[in-house]
């Protein structure tokens, strides 16, 4: 069983509780209403509406799962961080579950805070930047399954979406626009510099990240996520594609803004970057949402080159997703907090004349393997 | 595009503002602008006896006040011709010494976490509190010290005062060794600081720079051997320079320095006489003037006191190193990018309390 026809059991029962109930319904008042209770229960019924509503509670599931997700990212780069620094990191609120629930304790702090808009920003662009941003990112999450029938775009035959890696990607790269319209909107300077600095820093390190994933999908000679990690049951392609993987790797730092390349929102010479003007709540969602990019990110790392849902029978598939989405995302933090930031014409070189020469070479690599014919 | 850096902005550090002017992301002008922090201390000085004035040269600069209330300290003994006695030299030295390595470290801490390294603004930090610790047992406080007094210092050492001056002095040796991987094995590290906001030998003199910057540009000038007070002259120490007068080198300077504190307070330490720490100073000042000029872990500090015969100055006057250093902010800054704000103006080490007053 997988998570569609999970959600679809769960939704058909629950149409047919309510349809027993307008029957009768139907029954006992049909002087008043006629047969209106018997077309609605038909409506309710039909194959259509109850997939409309399967997908909907799919997606309710994910949604769910994605922030306490970012819960669980948020406290552990806090743990992770505090055993680096030399503190405990959250403790008190939460005090029995290591200090949990300080994110949500952080959250309604965030919530109950003024938001202000800035008089002179342009309202639209500053108000869509964040519907954008978070949108683009919870897409991301669509076709990334967590294990081989746990995930929420599959079909109703339980294989991934076919295009399901292109679709993430694409949706992972919708960003930058949001954080250029953020930027530029709020009417700041600092925020603008920000948001033009992530946009040339975003674009150029999607080039060689694609051409690592160009290389992935080459090997696996599939285009969705299951095929990709069924290719990989054997052998991950991080050992075979070990140099991908290092490009990809510092693609994705620079793509979800982590330390040494998190130019955009730079603390110390562009006060917040390009969150700057924005408070309370929405700056919260921001933030969520760049942990979130972070989890995609682990997630992303994780199905494409450390063999996705592939481990010890032992534990289950979605276990095993997550705990190498998190071993990622430590590593990820790891370098976060011991490596200064570089400066932006550096990040500028760093991608073209670095990283997309190692990524050609790569997909060369990736070639020569498929034409060996050892995948 | 002129950009406001400051007044409240992480990168100042204080309460200043930079005003930068960038064409994309370089910089093509810039101008600081100080004074918003001004709290008319020489004016406050001039309705103070001389004793009271000591808590308020403290509050000078947040980072080093020791080294101010010992200025001051200087000035009016160099005033009132107090003889200090030896063991208060001595203990004075090292306090000084113990000052200018807990100063530089917090300047490494404000330094990394500009540059974005969020653990060395943590471990230099808390290495900071292993000799702020000892002069907590020396003094009593932690940040505004409230030690010297005009013809020795308040109290005498606790007893333990040298066991644990040695233990973190051979602590800070080890661990300076730790920064040098942090920092100078960083790539991007260097990446941020070699060649990045240089200054001229021949800027840097006709600027006034003093202290680390100026050394950092290849001028061998440090006030603690060109122009002893106190036991400097008795001290074995070398005087760090660096030729390329770019980030790297104040770092370098800087990093050179703690270790010659290192010695200094060890030397200060070993050799310390016993006796008394204190005499007894006049309550009133001559009719005169006294001048005291010392290497404060930022540049030169001086003070210049004119008594009227009274127990309150007639005028006190302040040279604050950074006051000086930070006019040579546009000779570093044109050229560079946006970013390289904070490495270059974090390697000059500002502290707003003494730049202003």
């Amino acid at each position: 069983m997988n998570l569609y026809e999970f959600c679809y059991g769960i939704i058909h029962w629950l149409v047919d509780l309510v349809n027993n109930l307008w029957y009768w319904l139907g029954d006992v008042l049909p002087w008043v209403f006629g047969d209106f209770f018997d077309a609605v229960g038909d409506f309710a019924a039909s194959d259509s509406n109850i997939a409309f509503f399967t997908i909907l509670t799919e997606v309710l599931i994910i949604v769910i799962i994605a922030l306490i997700n970012v819960l669980n990212f948020i406290w552990l780069d806090r743990k992770f961080m505090g055993r680096m620094f030399d503190f405990y990191g959250p403790y008190y609120v939460g005090y029995r579950i290591g200090g949990w629930l300080q994110n949500l304790a952080d959250g309604i702090k965030l919530f109950v805070k003024e938001i202000i808009t800035p008089a002179k920003a342009d309202r639209v662009g500053f108000l869509l930047a964040p519907v954008i941003f978070i949108s683009s990112s919870f897409l991301a999450l669509a076709t990334i399954p967590l294990g081989r029938d746990f995930g929420i775009a599959t079909n109703e035959s339980g294989a991934g979406v076919p295009a399901g890696v292109l679709v993430a990607f694409a949706m992972f790269a919708i960003a930058p626009f949001s954080i250029l319209i953020a930027g530029w909107s709020s009417n700041n300077k600092y925020t603008l510099i920000g948001g033009m600095r992530s946009a040339a820093q975003m674009m150029s390190y999607e080039i060689p990240m694609l051409l690592t994933v160009a290389s992935v999908l080459l090997l696996a000679g599939s285009f969705s996520f299951s095929g990709v990690v069924d290719a990989q049951h054997d052998l991950w392609f991080a050992i075979p594609l070990f140099l991908g993987f290092i490009v990809f790797m510092v693609c994705l730092m620079a793509e979800v803004e982590i330390q040494p390349f998190d130019l955009p929102e730079a603390e110390a010479e562009l006060v917040e970057g390009w969150t700057t003007e924005y408070c309370g709540m929405r700056f919260g969602l921001f933030m969520m949402t760049s942990y979130l990019r972070g989890y995609i990110g682990g997630a992303l790392a994780t199905a494409l080159f450390l063999g996705g849902w592939h481990g010890p029978e032992l534990i289950p598939d979605p276990i095993w997703f997550l705990i190498k989405a998190y071993t990622v995302f430590v590593i990820v933090e790891w370098t976060r907090w011991s490596l200064p930031r570089v400066r932006v014409d550096q990040i500028l070189d760093i991608g073209w004349k670095r990283l997309m020469p190692l990524a050609v070479l790569n997909l060369f690599i990736a070639v020569a393997f498929k034409t060996m014919g050892w995948f | 595009m002129w950009i406001n850096m400051g007044p409240q902005h992480p990168m100042t550090h204080g309460l200043w503002n930079l005003r930068v002017k960038v064409d994309g992301e370089t910089i093509v002008d810039a101008e600081p602008e100080v004074g918003y922090l001004h709290r008319g201390i020489e004016k406050l000085c001039e309705d103070r006896t001389y004793p009271q004035i000591i808590p308020i040269s403290d509050r000078l600069c947040y980072g080093s006040s020791m080294t101010w209330s010992h200025l001051f300290c200087l000035t009016v003994e160099d005033l009132m011709g107090v003889e200090v006695p030896e063991r208060a030299e001595y203990i004075r030295v090292a306090a000084i010494e113990m000052q200018r390595i807990a100063s530089h470290l917090m300047w490494l801490a404000a330094y990394a976490a500009d540059l974005g390294l969020m653990i060395g603004f943590i471990y230099t930090m808390r290495d900071r509190e292993v000799f702020i610790d000892i002069l907590q047992a020396l003094t009593g406080s932690r940040i505004t010290y409230n030690y010297p007094r005009i013809g020795g210092v308040a109290h005498d050492v606790p007893p333990t005062f040298g066991r644990d001056a040695l233990r973190a002095c051979s602590y800070m040796e080890k661990r300076l060794r730790e920064y040098e991987d942090l920092f100078d094995g960083s790539k991007v590290f260097m990446m941020r600081n070699v060649d990045v906001g240089k200054l001229r030998k021949e800027d840097a003199m006709n600027l006034g720079v003093t202290g680390p910057p100026l050394r950092a540009s290849d001028v061998r000038y440090d006030l603690r051997t060109d122009m002893p007070y106190s036991v400097y002259p008795e001290m074995d120490f070398d005087v760090a320079t660096h030729p390329d007068g770019d980030c790297y080198s104040r770092y370098r300077v800087r990093m050179i320095e703690m270790a010659e504190s290192c010695r200094i307070i060890r030397q200060a330490v070993q050799k310390m006489p016993k006796g008394k720490w204190r005499i007894r100073a006049p309550r009133n000042a001559p009719v005169g003037t006294g001048l005291g000029r010392v290497e404060d872990p930022r540049g030169e500090g001086m003070m210049y006191i004119v008594g009227d015969g009274t127990d309150r100055p007639y005028r006190v006057k302040i040279r604050s190193p950074i006051f000086v250093t930070v006019s040579a902010a546009p000779k570093m800054l044109i050229g560079y990018k946006l970013a390289d704000v904070v490495a270059i103006m974090g390697g000059l080490d500002m502290c707003i309390g003494e730049t202003d007053r």
